[in-house]
């Protein structure tokens, strides 16, 4: 079907993907991104803690670690260059006993080993100082200054956005299904629909399903367990409770519960870790979000249920070596790894992604662009403007003056804009992670309606058409009420009573 | 910066109200504030009837009640600013707004009106466990589809909580020729009014499942089924008694939120019970100048109410923006007693009451044969029996001047339901 030639192949859009693909456009190659979801960041990328990890947890000498701290220190720049918020907010492993006290030490010496600057192993007076509604349970912590909190999906957005104005193609809706070498010697690249891409390289950023494709093309074979977590979302009315992200000390399956303010002011609460035996089980479940309460109010003892927003899943691609797979594939020569992504991973993909492009344009002999176009500048948020800023605005633009979502103030603008980007949303999701409508404490109860008529107009879509996230997920079914009359949809049983009352409006 | 005398936030059935009563009162410069782009609130979406029955005796659609206050509006010559959100109240009552007409505009008012509605509960707030997929809504997100925009929402619905809106939305679905399966509450009662079962459920032979509740939902894209289960006496999922129903619609009525991210902004003390401002018996909350009515209050079940109680706060913005401050004597606190949730207003001057004070509140169960009693520092004053009350009826008692005068310096008012 598809014939498409591309000098390198990302397989996955999330965070990870997304920055190679940006890192790879910094070279003169065609390089083309291809994802199975609708838009970028549906995977793991959308769903995870959002931290920025300091480095203390990972084995010495491991790629975790080596990539975690060189990730780590990259955050401020890319977020700047992106202009996406990153905020250094700290992080504490709390410790409730003796021998927790002593796990502290060994993490701080680890973390010493592994290059983590500023570590301290604090009092209880000293984290009370730091975090005063911390529980008195804890009895001390270890305080990591390095460590961050970001927007794992705004970040990916940007990447993509930035990719795409240095000419990287994205194909959404394409779920590869088999790698083979051609007699050619190029990559050929089979999708679900019968799409077939050529390519000289290629990058496996495929997330939970990363093993999948690595084993078909090397005998180096590993796999990966899709490793669930719950989480709550709590309303930013208690943001401020919290200023670092308050770890617990690990357990073999993790870093296990933490309570953690997001840069949207909401507090996140998570996640649980549980091995899947299927890999698009995003479910959560009454007995993990118990236990994320239960977790959490060891540390967050006031833990106020009445504010939490919204729960979810998200699944981290643990991998059996225990460390991330990066690199290219010692016997499928241009089949670059970027996989078993887990934490510290999202730290980790800018390092990755300057690492892999390295590689990757050395082995392809590639000249680094002269000149790269910048990342596009966005719309800025209305709730981030200042009051000068908003007036000027309004005036070029009137509806920036059209507040859409009440309880983020998104306007209109914000939103048409995400829908007009080159990597724009298309779907109700795509509008709510790009702009934050829907995202507040009514989730959606009021906005939504307006949002969807703001896609139809922009897509050309009828209402009907309007999904959720794609696929089938739509938010109406057809059988309308006034677009029926136009569409004379069969299936529409309305009574002539029903209609005056609905043109009553 | 504009400056205003009574400036009403909202342009539902409760800022209607107090603007109409503002102005009746003698203020000229009363201005309304309203995000939608029409007057009327959430009565624009509500077309069924049973409004007005109180104030007009007569039985209204939503849109016709709100219409008559339009029409009063615009006929006193008052005048309102649609498409306009307000970005923040300041304890001074500097108002701060953003609208495509009139971009960011300042505002400063003697007293302000606090209109702002509830918003619904949501699924996350509930944390029912499952897939997230679509056609997963709130009820009222579900009426205003169907009723402002002419969207079909679904074909196969379970309805979870018996608030009033998905009693109402049963009704609805099942009119356009949806299945409606079944209305499942969590509580042993219904949580909305006796006549909305009635005439939403009972008339369509739509089933009413008290003590049950939605544990698990499923489908990936769409909803395709959700389990429910009978739950014991802690509300806990009884073993053995989940059935899963197809469906590709699920609603949620399953309580409202009074909305006051600004009030808080502002400084007003707020209610933990009713999750609205804490007021005095002239419907002021603890920042001097600022008045709250209607849902942002507390969670009304009648517009009727709604009507009265607002006409009353816009009365006394109006005063005090005439008059400023009134000299205070000492309050009386308002304390829920035994079967009492939510008592509105929180306090109580004696010596300044113009006229009876209504008190209100939610029975916290299903009481049969009982009587709300009002004691002051121990003394019954008033006592209102009943057949039957249930928490899904707010219960409004007017205790009359004369009774409050007799307790000027009291300490407590205390209401208990006693069966």
């Amino acid at each position: 079907m598809t014939q498409d030639y591309s000098d390198v192949l990302v397989v996955g859009a999330g965070v990870v993907g997304c920055a190679i693909a940006r890192e790879v456009s910094r070279y003169a190659l065609r390089v083309c991104v291809l994802d199975q979801a609708g838009d970028v960041a549906e995977g793991t990328t959308k769903a995870n803690s959002a931290i920025i990890h300091a480095g203390y947890d990972a084995a010495p000498g491991s790629a975790k670690a080596r990539f975690n701290v060189l990730g780590n220190a990259l955050f401020e720049d890319w977020c700047r260059e992106l202009d996406v918020p990153f905020i250094r907010n700290t992080s504490l492993v709390a410790a409730f006993d003796d021998s927790d006290l002593a796990t502290l030490h060994a993490l701080k010496t680890r973390g010493e080993g592994n290059g983590v600057p500023g570590l301290q192993v604090l009092t209880q007076d000293e984290v009370r100082a730091l975090e005063p509604n911390i529980s008195r349970a804890v009895i001390g912590a270890l305080f990591a200054p390095s460590g961050g909190i970001c927007c794992p999906y705004g970040l990916t957005f940007r990447l993509a956005e930035h990719a795409a104005a240095n000419g990287v193609v994205f194909h959404f809706e394409r779920r590869v299904v088999d790698v083979t070498r051609a007699r050619d010697g190029l990559w050929q690249v089979t999708t679900a629909d019968g799409g077939v891409f050529r390519t000289r390289a290629v990058v496996n950023a495929a997330g939970v399903y990363a093993d999948e494709l690595n084993n078909r093309v090397s005998t180096q074979k590993f796999s990966i367990t899709a490793r669930r977590g719950e989480y709550l979302m709590i309303d930013k009315q208690y943001a401020g409770t919290f200023r670092a992200t308050i770890f617990q000390v690990p357990t073999p399956l993790g870093k296990g519960v933490l309570v953690a303010p997001t840069v949207d002011d909401t507090l996140i609460v998570g996640p649980t870790a549980e091995d899947i035996g299927d890999k698009s089980d995003t479910r959560t479940t009454a007995d993990g979000l118990r236990k994320v309460v239960e977790s959490a109010t060891r540390v967050w003892e006031q833990l106020p249920m009445s504010g939490v927003i919204a729960t979810f899943s998200g699944l981290r691609a643990h991998g059996d070596r225990d460390d991330f797979v990066v690199g290219e594939a010692p016997d499928a020569p241009l089949f670059f790894n970027a996989a078993a992504m887990e934490s510290p991973g999202l730290t980790a993909a800018p390092a990755v992604a300057v690492w892999l492009a390295e590689r990757i344009g050395e082995k392809l002999g590639a000249q680094r662009s002269s000149s790269m176009t910048p990342c596009p500048a966005f719309p800025k948020p209305f709730r981030e403007m200042t009051d000068a800023e908003r007036v000027a605005a309004i005036t070029a633009d009137p509806s920036y003056g059209r507040i859409v979502c009440r309880c983020e103030n998104v306007t209109e603008a914000e939103i048409r804009a995400a829908v007009r980007s080159r990597i724009g949303a298309r779907t109700l999701d795509g509008v709510k992670r790009r702009t934050r409508a829907g995202m507040g404490r009514c989730q959606g109860g009021f906005c939504t309606p307006r949002i969807i008529t703001i896609l139809c107009e922009e897509l050309g879509l009828t209402p009907e058409q309007v999904t959720k996230f794609g696929g089938d997920s739509r938010i109406l079914v057809t059988c309308g009420t006034r677009h029926a009359e136009t569409d004379s949809d069969a299936a529409c049983q309305m009574s002539s009573v029903e209609r005056q009352e609905v043109s009553h409006d | 910066m504009t400056e205003i005398d009574v400036l009403i936030i909202g342009g539902g059935p409760a800022g209607l109200a107090a603007a109409i009563a503002a102005h009746e009162a003698g203020c000229r410069k009363v201005l309304l504030l309203e995000r939608e782009p029409a007057l009327g609130g959430i009565l624009r979406q509500c077309i069924h009837a049973g409004f007005g029955m109180h104030v007009f005796k007569e039985d209204l659609t939503g849109p016709e009640y709100a219409h008559r206050f339009v029409q009063r509006f615009h006929a006193l010559g008052l005048s309102a600013q649609c498409n306009t959100m307000v970005l923040s109240v300041t304890p001074d009552r500097e108002v701060t707004t953003v609208s495509p007409t009139f971009g960011l505009q300042r505002f400063r008012a003697k007293a302000v009106v606090l209109a702002m509605g509830c918003r619904e509960r949501t699924r996350g707030a509930l944390r029912v466990p499952g897939w997230r997929p679509a056609g997963i809504y709130p009820a009222g997100l579900a009426q205003r589809f169907m009723n402002l925009d002419g969207w079909m929402p679904g074909r196969r619905v379970v309805i979870l909580g018996s608030g009033d809106i998905g009693l109402i939305m049963a009704r609805r679905m099942t009119l356009e020729g949806a299945q409606v399966l079944a209305c499942v509450e969590l509580m042993p009662f219904s949580s909305g009014l006796t006549r909305n079962v009635v005439q939403c459920l009972d008339d369509y032979d739509i089933p009413l499942l008290l003590s049950h509740t939605v544990i698990d939902i499923h489908g990936r894209e769409r909803l395709e089924a959700v389990t429910i289960a009978q739950v014991d006496d802690q509300r806990r999922p009884l073993p053995g008694t989940e059935r899963r129903l197809a469906c590709d619609t699920l609603l949620l009525s399953v309580g409202l939120i009074p909305e006051n991210e600004l009030s808080r902004a502002a400084g007003v003390g707020i209610s933990a019970i009713t999750c609205g401002p804490l007021v005095d018996e002239s419907l002021q909350t603890s920042v001097p100048g600022i008045f709250a009515c209607g849902n942002v209050l507390h969670v009304h079940d009648l517009v009727d109410h709604v009507t009265v109680e607002s006409e009353e706060a816009g009365r006394q913005a109006a005063r005090y923006a005439q008059e400023g401050q009134q000299a205070r004597g000492s309050d009386i606190r308002v304390r829920d007693g035994a079967g009492v949730r939510g008592l509105v207003p929180q306090t109580v001057c004696a010596a300044r009451v113009t006229d009876g004070v209504p008190l209100m509140f939610r029975p916290s169960a299903v009481f049969k044969d009982a009587a709300a009693v009002v004691r002051i520092d121990g003394e019954e004053v008033l006592r209102k029996r009943s057949r039957i009350m249930t928490p899904g009826e707010m219960v409004r008692l007017v205790v009359p001047k004369d009774t409050l005068e007799r307790y000027v310096g009291a300490a407590e008012l205390t209401v208990e339901v006693e069966s």
